[in-house]
């Protein structure tokens, strides 16, 4: 025992050494004869893809897992996949339609309406889990590797499926309310894609911000509300923006503003009664501008700072 | 091996070097000051110098090299860094000074994280096998291993079951059974052994040998001083985030032991905690 310890014991103390590689330089040169590689240093854009892609699987079944989870303590369980929005809607319906009478102005009210707080509510809630996806899952971060990217994507694939559960209890009330089914609702596939790829970005964008303050997430829901009153959920920007004598910068701002293009394009899919010249001139590349801006942008900003997320 | 560790030129082949390294924590939590809004608001328009945000150095310079074929204990009594250490070499957390180099990519031992409680432990097996990156193929061969291992099924058929209906010790076994059906090049173990009843530390021991085989290097922290001694041929022993010692295990061990009585000794009681006698445990 004391034989070694008089030694070996003080191995590299001085902890207020300089800052280059101070006493045995040879372990770096040991490491690189050898071809040892940086431990946990950010990989570059393509094999993060490819990463990424690799754990595909892991992101599909992380954001079932969660999906499952969500309700299985409640009595009705997976049923409130259905009760929730539909609850959500009639709330809406209640204040919108009811008590202000917005419901006048607007043909299909309850259809537009409906569909109005589905589709945002997917944006919302994809955007809210980003406020989550590192801060929420500390725990994983720190005892596992993946790349990041994973737990936002997971997070904002489980709310697409929470979506598709949506739509669901959408197409009854829109049966309800006498919209058909015509080839024109297969057109809200590609404008569903593309908001969730935009929310996606965002997400994603979020989450890095929200991974290093942690107070952001408390600002979140203020920003979404304020957003949800400005992007047409329960009016209709074509109306307002054709109707009253905006300056122009205003009314480009709402018309072009990504949340609303996605509702109007559904809305434009599902209801007979909005039709194309109710959406501004065109909505498919702005859909798509959005999208690539925001999916790409996002994806780009998260993996910037990949190699920080669950410090300290 | 573990004669000469410090650089014996050229011949074995390190898999992990770690030069110099220091890592700090930034902690947000409760801070020194009043926590009222008002102090909070100065404190954010005041930004810049960060005067909330502490600071925990807790590895302090540590540098050494493991080869290939190497068993590695860290010892320490609690909060010396071990864990910690573990992790920055896994590539988990962010060095603040200093750097690890790896061969492949280290992998901690545990997936408790991955888990889920409310979900069954058919589906956790699924998740946790994908979360530690095996092919669902992969998964599918190892099922019925992992469901054996675990034995939670000998009482009837839980696996079926949510795991928050487990047993805390079956929720373990579980839990273990999954982190230990993937081999790695660089292994992390993290005190696992100490999960399950007796004849379950029995079976994990076996498993843990058996991936040390497989894995080019394992490290191993525990406090029970004599598992160390019986797994490893090397040991790391840091103090306050500063390596002490570095040698054969049972040497090291032994000055680790001298220490700790020591201290014992001195500080009658309150300090020592479970850093200490924990090495007589009755696993075998």
């Amino acid at each position: 025992m004391t034989i070694a310890s008089p030694t070996a014991p003080p191995a590299r103390p001085a902890p207020a050494g300089p800052a280059a590689p101070a006493a045995p330089p040879d372990l770096a040169a040991l490491a690189a004869r050898h071809g040892l590689t940086v431990s946990g240093a950010r990989p570059t854009l393509p094999a993060y893809v490819r990463q990424l892609w690799s754990r595909r699987h892991f992101i599909t079944a992380f954001a079932t897992a969660k999906l499952t989870a969500q309700y299985s303590q409640a009595r009705l369980g997976q049923l409130w996949q259905l009760l929730t929005p539909l609850l959500n809607a009639a709330v809406y319906y209640l204040i919108f339609g009811v008590l202000l009478g917005t419901a006048d102005h607007v043909p299909d009210f309850v259809p537009f309406l409906v569909t109005g707080v589905f589709i945002w509510t997917f944006t919302a809630n994809t955007i809210t889990a980003g406020t989550r996806a590192i801060s929420g899952n500390l725990g994983l971060v720190r005892a596992l590797h993946f790349p990041r990217a994973a737990l936002p994507v997971a997070l904002a694939l489980q709310q697409l499926q929470q979506l598709l559960f949506s739509l669901g209890a959408l197409i009854v009330i829109l049966v309800g309310f006498g919209q058909l089914p015509t080839a024109s609702w297969l057109l809200a596939i590609p404008a569903l894609l593309l908001q969730a790829v935009f929310g996606t970005g965002l997400s994603m964008a979020v989450a890095r911000v929200a991974a290093r303050t942690p107070d952001v997430s408390q600002l979140v829901p203020f920003l979404l509300r304020t957003w949800m009153y400005a992007s047409g959920v329960m009016w209709s920007v074509d109306k307002v923006v054709g109707d009253r004598d905006l300056p122009h910068l205003v009314a480009l701002a709402l018309q072009y503003n990504p949340a609303a293009i996605y509702i109007d394009l559904v809305r434009f899919a599902f209801i007979d009664s909005f039709t194309a010249d109710r959406l501004p001139p065109h909505v498919w590349a702005a859909a798509l501008a959005w999208a690539v801006l925001c999916g790409a942008g996002g994806f780009l900003y998260f993996w910037k700072a990949e190699e920080q997320y669950g410090r300290g | 091996m573990a004669e000469n560790p410090t650089r014996p030129t050229g011949e074995p082949t390190p898999t992990v070097v770690v030069d110099g390294v220091h890592i700090t924590y930034k902690v947000n939590g409760p801070r020194t000051g009043r926590g009222s809004a008002t102090s909070a608001l100065s404190r954010i328009v005041s930004r810049g110098a960060h005067p909330g945000l502490r600071e925990v150095h807790a590895v302090k310079g540590v540098s050494f090299a493991a080869y290939r074929g190497e068993a590695i204990g860290l010892i320490g009594s609690n909060g010396s860094g071990k864990s910690t250490l573990l992790k920055a070499v896994a590539g988990l957390l962010p060095t603040a000074k200093g750097r690890v180099y790896t061969a492949g990519q280290p992998s901690l031992l545990g997936v408790n994280a991955a888990l889920m409680s409310d979900l069954t432990g058919e589906r956790n097996i699924i998740l946790g096998g994908l979360a530690m990156g095996m092919t669902r193929d992969q998964i599918r061969g190892r099922y019925d291993d992992i469901v054996d291992f675990s034995g939670i099924n000998e009482k009837g058929d839980f696996v079926s079951l949510p795991m928050r209906t487990y047993s805390s010790g079956m929720g373990a076994r579980l839990r273990f059974s999954i982190a230990a059906a993937k081999s790695h090049d660089v292994l992390l173990i993290d005190e696992a052994l100490s999960t399950g009843d007796a004849r379950f530390r029995r079976r994990s021991r076996q498993r843990i040998e058996e991936l040390r085989r497989e894995a080019g290097t394992v490290f191993l922290v525990s406090h029970s001083n004599s598992t160390i001694t019986e797994s490893c041929d090397r040991a790391l022993w840091l103090e306050a985030g500063v390596l002490r010692m570095d040698g054969p295990a049972k040497e090291v061990v032994a000055a680790y032991e001298e220490f700790t009585a020591a201290g014992n000794r001195s500080a009658a009681g309150n300090k020592g905690g479970a850093g200490t006698g924990t090495g007589k445990q009755p696993a075998r």
